[in-house]
C-alpha cells in the first residue's frame, strides 16, 4: 500500500512565445523515486522551480500530502516539506558548512544563534544517513562530491519528505555517482520520495521505479523502469528514431600533435600525450584536472615553462593563438558563450571572426562583406545551422545551432587537427549525434581529433583511444575497446598516478 | 615639540579617535551593504544628507540625540531609494550610487538654501560635550587620549562591536553574509534575497547618515558646503583595508584617522618650510599604500554588485 505524496495537476508556463510546461500532471508515492527524463529545453527545470516556488506557474495546480501549496513562495515549500538539491550547487562557498544549512533555519531576529545544537544535530543527521561531513570545513575546501552531500544534508535539516534532484550527476565522477545513488536508496528506505531529473538514459534506468519522459514542455509518456529499454527512451526524448554513430577501424597516420613532459603555470604538470592523424583520442577527467590548462596550450593561449610542444613536425611551444588558426587547427572551445561566440554580433561577424584578415575577406583594406555574408551562408547551409539570416544576432540562436555554428566555422576550413573541448555539453540528442557525425567525418578524412569530455559514454563511443587527465598529468592512453567505464573512473580519481615524480621538478 | 615627540601625545590620539569616529560609522554602514552583496557609492551623498538633517533638527530646537536619529531615518530614506532601483530593478550599481550622492548633496544644498537664503555665515547650534567616562578617564595618557570624547564617539565604537555580533553570531546576519556570497543559496532557504538586501542597503545607510551627523553635532556645530569631504570615499576604501570584516575596518579607520591628526599637527611643526599641501595629501598617499599591502589577500564578497534575479541561472 503506497499513498500519493505529491501530485502536480496540469501545470503550464509559458514564457513569452514558449509554452516551457504544457498541462504537465503527475504523482509521487510515497518511498519511490521517479525520474525526470527530457533533453534540455524539455521543460524539466522549469516545472520543478514552479513546484519549489522559485516560479508561478500561470495554470494548474500541486498539492503536497493532500494539501494544496501556495505558488511562488519556497518557503512554504520547504515548509511542506520538498527540499531541492539543486543543478549548480546553492552553497556560498566563503561559508562553513554549518552556517550554509543553518541558513534560514532559525527565526531571523533571534540576537543569537544556537550553533553547538545545530552542530549536533547535524552530526547525527550525518551519520544516520551515512554522509559523513565535517561541519566546521569552508565550503571552498570541499570536492565536488563533498559539497553535495552538503546540498542534500542541508534539506535533510529542513526534514524534507520529499527530494527533487536536478541533475545530480553532472559534476560527479562515476564513483561518486554510484555512491550517490546509494545513499538515495537509503534515503527511500526512511521512506523519503525522490525525484531524479537527468538527462542520462543509463542513470535513470539504474536509480528509479518509474520514469517520465518530458518533450517541448509536455509530459509524453510514462513507462516503469523494469519495462522500457534505453533505446525506447532515447527516441521517446527526442521524438524520432536515432543512430548510434558508427566507426570504422582505420591505419593511423603520422604524428600530428607531440607533447612531451610539459609544464605550464595554469596546471599541466609534466603532461605527455601524442596524437596522430586519422584518430580520436578521448581525454576523459574530472572537470577542474588541467583539460582548460591542455587546452590553453594548444591553442596558443599558453606557452610550456618545461618540455616541448610539437604540431605538424613543428615547435609549437611559442605559438600564438593567430598562428595556430592559421596552421588549420580547428579549436571548439569549452564554453561557447564566453570563448566561442560574441553573443550580440551577428552570425556573418562571428564566423569571420578568426579569419577576417585572409585576403579573400578583404578588399583594399576593408572588410568585403559580402564575401564574408557568402562564406556565412555556405556554412549555415553545409551545417544546417537553423537561422533566419546570417545578420542574425547569435544570442537568438539555440545552444544547438550555435555549437553547429562554431563546427561549421573551424571544419570548413578543412583543418588536420581539431580540439574539441566538451562538444556535446548542453545539446539536445539530435544535436549530439550531429556533433558526433561531423567529428566521425574528420576523421575518416585523416584528420587528428582531441575529445577532451567529462561524458564517459561518449568517449567511449567515439575515440579510438582513451587517456586520462588528472591534476595535470596525462595517463598512457588505451585502446577504447579495452577499457570499461570503472577503469577510467578510478583513474579519474587519481588511481595509477605516481605521486612520486609529479613534483619531481 | 619634534615629529617623533607629537606621536606620544594624548592630544594626537584623541584627536585621532574624534577624527575616526564619523568614518567608523560610515565605514560600517558600507560594510553592512556590501556584505549583502550591494555596493552603496551614494554614501558621500547620504552622509550629506545626515550632516544637514541632524543639525537643521537640533537647529529647530530639537534634542540632539533626536538630530541623530533623523539623521539616521534621512540617510535610510536615501538608502532605500538606491536600494528600490539596484536590487529589484537590478540597475548598475556603480551608476545608481554615483547619482543618489549627486542628487543627494545637491537636494541638501537646495534645502539649505531655501532655509536659509540670506545667511552668510552658517548658523551655530550647542554641539554634543565631551563626556569624561569616570575612573577611566583618570588613567594617564589613555584617559586622555579615549575616554574623554563626545558620547556619539563612544557610540561608533559600541556600533562597531554591535555589526561585528549581528554579522557573525545572529541568523539575520548569516542571512546577510549570504546574499553577498551566494544569493542563489538564500533563496534555495526560503529567504527572500531582495528583502535582505534592501534592509542591509537601508541600516547600512541610517549608519552612513550619523556618520554625516557627526560632522555637525559633534566634530563642529553648524553645517558647511562640501563639509563631507570625500569622508565617504575614504570609508568605500577603508571596507576593502578591512577585509570587509567590521573589526579590521575599525582598525582601518583609527589608521587612517592617525595619518590625518599627524599630519595637521606637522603642518604647524613644518609648515614654514614644506609647503601645507604636501602634508594633506599624506593620509590619502599612506592608504594607497596600506591599500595595496591589505587588500591583495582580501576575499571580497562574491556576489558584490551582481544583481540577483529570481529563478536565473
Amino acid at each position: 500500500m503506497t499513498d500519493t505524496v505529491l501530485s502536480l495537476d496540469r501545470i503550464s508556463k509559458r514564457f513569452g512565445a514558449l509554452l516551457a510546461n504544457d498541462a504537465i500532471s503527475f504523482d509521487l508515492k510515497q518511498g519511490e523515486i521517479v525520474a525526470l527524463l527530457g533533453e534540455n529545453g524539455a521543460g524539466k527545470t522549469t516545472l520543478m522551480n514552479i513546484l519549489f516556488g522559485h516560479y508561478v506557474a500561470d495554470d494548474g495546480s500541486i498539492s503536497v500530502f493532500g494539501e494544496s501549496l501556495p505558488p511562488g513562495q519556497p518557503r512554504a515549500a520547504i515548509q511542506a516539506g520538498i527540499g531541492m538539491v539543486h543543478q549548480h550547487f546553492t552553497l556560498a562557498d566563503n561559508l562553513t558548512v554549518l552556517d550554509n544549512i543553518m541558513l534560514g533555519t532559525e527565526k531571523p531576529w533571534r540576537l543569537s544563534s544556537r550553533k553547538s545544537e545545530a552542530r549536533q544535530r547535524l552530526t547525527k543527521l550525518a551519520q544516520d544517513f551515512g554522509l559523513a561531513i565535517e561541519p566546521d570545513k569552508t565550503v571552498a575546501d570541499l570536492s565536488v562530491g563533498e559539497r553535495q552531500r552538503v546540498e542534500i544534508l542541508k534539506v535533510l535539516y529542513r526534514e524534507a519528505r520529499i527530494l527533487i534532484l536536478d541533475e545530480p550527476t553532472a559534476v560527479l565522477t562515476p564513483q561518486e555517482s554510484q555512491s550517490l545513488f546509494a545513499t538515495l536508496k537509503k534515503l527511500t528506505a526512511q521512506g523519503l520520495s525522490i525525484i531524479f531529473i537527468s538527462h542520462k538514459l543509463n542513470e535513470v534506468l539504474n536509480v528509479s521505479e518509474r520514469i517520465f519522459v518530458l518533450r517541448a514542455g509536455k509530459l509524453v509518456a510514462e513507462r516503469p523502469t523494469k519495462g522500457t529499454t534505453r533505446k525506447e527512451l532515447a527516441e521517446l526524448m527526442v521524438g524520432r528514431p536515432i543512430a548510434e554513430p558508427k566507426i570504422e577501424p582505420q591505419p593511423k597516420g603520422d604524428v600530428h600533435v607531440a607533447i612531451r613532459a610539459v609544464t605550464t603555470a595554469d596546471g599541466l604538470d609534466h603532461a605527455d600525450l601524442v596524437l596522430h592523424g586519422g584518430e580520436i583520442l578521448g581525454l576523459a577527467g574530472v572537470s577542474g584536472n588541467g583539460q582548460t590548462a591542455l587546452a590553453n596550450l594548444l591553442s596558443g593561449l599558453s606557452h610550456p615553462k618545461s618540455g616541448s610542444l610539437h604540431i605538424f613536425g613543428e615547435d609549437a611551444a611559442r605559438w600564438t593563438p593567430d598562428l595556430v588558426t592559421r596552421k588549420r587547427i580547428a579549436r571548439i572551445p569549452e564554453d561557447r558563450h564566453a570563448e566561442g561566440l560574441v553573443a550580440d554580433m551577428s552570425v556573418t561577424e562571428n564566423v569571420i571572426a578568426e579569419i577576417y584578415r585572409e585576403p579573400r575577406f578583404n578588399k583594399r583594406g576593408f572588410l568585403d562583406w559580402r564575401a564574408a555574408e557568402g562564406f556565412a551562408e555556405e556554412i549555415i547551409k553545409g551545417f544546417d545551422v537553423k537561422c533566419p539570416s546570417p545578420a542574425t544576432r547569435v544570442r537568438l540562436l539555440s545552444g544547438g545551432n550555435m555549437q553547429k555554428l562554431i563546427l561549421g566555422r573551424t571544419l570548413s576550413l578543412a583543418p588536420h587537427f581539431i580540439l574539441a573541448c566538451q562538444p556535446a555539453r548542453g545539446l539536445d540528442i539530435g544535436a549530439v549525434s550531429y556533433v558526433h557525425e561531423r567529428l566521425i567525418q574528420a576523421r575518416k578524412s585523416g584528420a587528428s581529433v582531441l575529445l577532451i569530455s567529462d561524458d564517459l559514454d561518449e568517449i567511449l563511443a567515439l575515440a579510438d583511444r582513451v587517456a586520462v587527465i588528472y591534476r595535470g598529468r596525462i595517463s598512457e592512453p588505451l585502446p577504447s575497446q579495452q577499457v570499461t567505464i570503472q577503469e577510467l573512473g578510478l583513474m579519474m580519481a587519481g588511481h595509477g598516478f605516481s605521486e612520486g615524480d609529479a613534483h619531481a621538478a | 615639540m619634534g615629529a617623533l615627540e607629537l606621536l606620544f601625545s594624548a592630544s594626537l590620539w584623541a584627536a585621532a579617535i574624534r577624527i575616526a569616529s564619523p568614518l567608523i560609522f560610515a565605514t560600517l554602514g558600507e560594510l553592512i551593504s556590501e556584505r549583502a552583496g550591494v555596493l552603496n557609492l551614494g554614501i558621500e551623498g547620504i552622509m550629506t544628507v545626515g550632516a544637514f538633517a541632524g543639525w537643521f533638527t537640533v537647529y529647530q530646537g530639537g534634542d540632539l540625540w533626536l538630530g541623530v536619529l533623523v539623521a539616521a531615518l534621512a540617510g535610510s530614506a536615501f538608502g532605500l531609494l538606491h536600494a528600490i532601483l539596484v536590487v529589484p530593478l537590478g540597475l548598475s550599481q556603480h551608476v545608481t550610487g554615483i547619482g543618489i550622492t549627486l542628487f543627494a548633496a545637491s537636494l541638501t544644498y537646495y534645502t539649505y538654501r531655501l532655509a536659509f537664503p540670506e545667511v552668510t555665515s552658517p548658523p551655530k547650534i550647542e554641539p554634543f560635550q565631551p563626556w569624561a567616562v569616570p575612573i577611566l578617564s583618570d588613567i594617564p595618557f589613555f584617559g586622555e587620549a579615549l575616554f574623554r570624547q563626545t558620547p556619539l564617539t563612544y557610540l561608533a565604537f559600541i556600533a562597531a562591536g554591535l555589526v561585528g555580533w549581528f554579522l557573525y553570531r545572529t541568523p539575520a546576519g548569516l542571512a546577510v553574509r549570504t546574499a553577498g556570497e551566494n544569493p542563489a543559496a538564500v533563496e534555495a532557504q526560503g529567504i527572500d534575497v531582495t528583502k535582505v538586501r534592501i534592509l542591509a542597503v537601508v541600516a547600512g545607510s541610517a549608519l552612513m547618515g550619523i556618520g554625516g551627523a557627526f560632522l555637525t553635532l559633534s566634530a563642529f556645530n553648524s553645517f558647511y558646503f562640501e563639509m563631507v569631504n570625500g569622508r565617504g570615499w575614504i570609508a568605500i576604501a577603508l571596507v576593502v583595508f578591512g577585509s570587509w570584516r567590521p573589526g579590521k575596518a575599525l582598525l582601518g579607520a583609527l589608521l587612517f584617522a592617525a595619518f590625518d591628526a599627524y599630519q595637521l599637527r606637522l603642518q604647524q611643526l613644518a609648515g614654514a618650510f614644506v609647503p601645507y599641501q604636501i602634508f594633506l595629501m599624506l593620509p590619502y598617499a599612506l592608504s594607497i599604500l596600506a591599500l595595496i599591502i591589505m587588500s591583495r589577500r582580501a576575499s571580497y564578497p562574491r556576489a558584490l554588485m551582481i544583481p540577483y534575479r529570481k529563478g536565473e541561472r
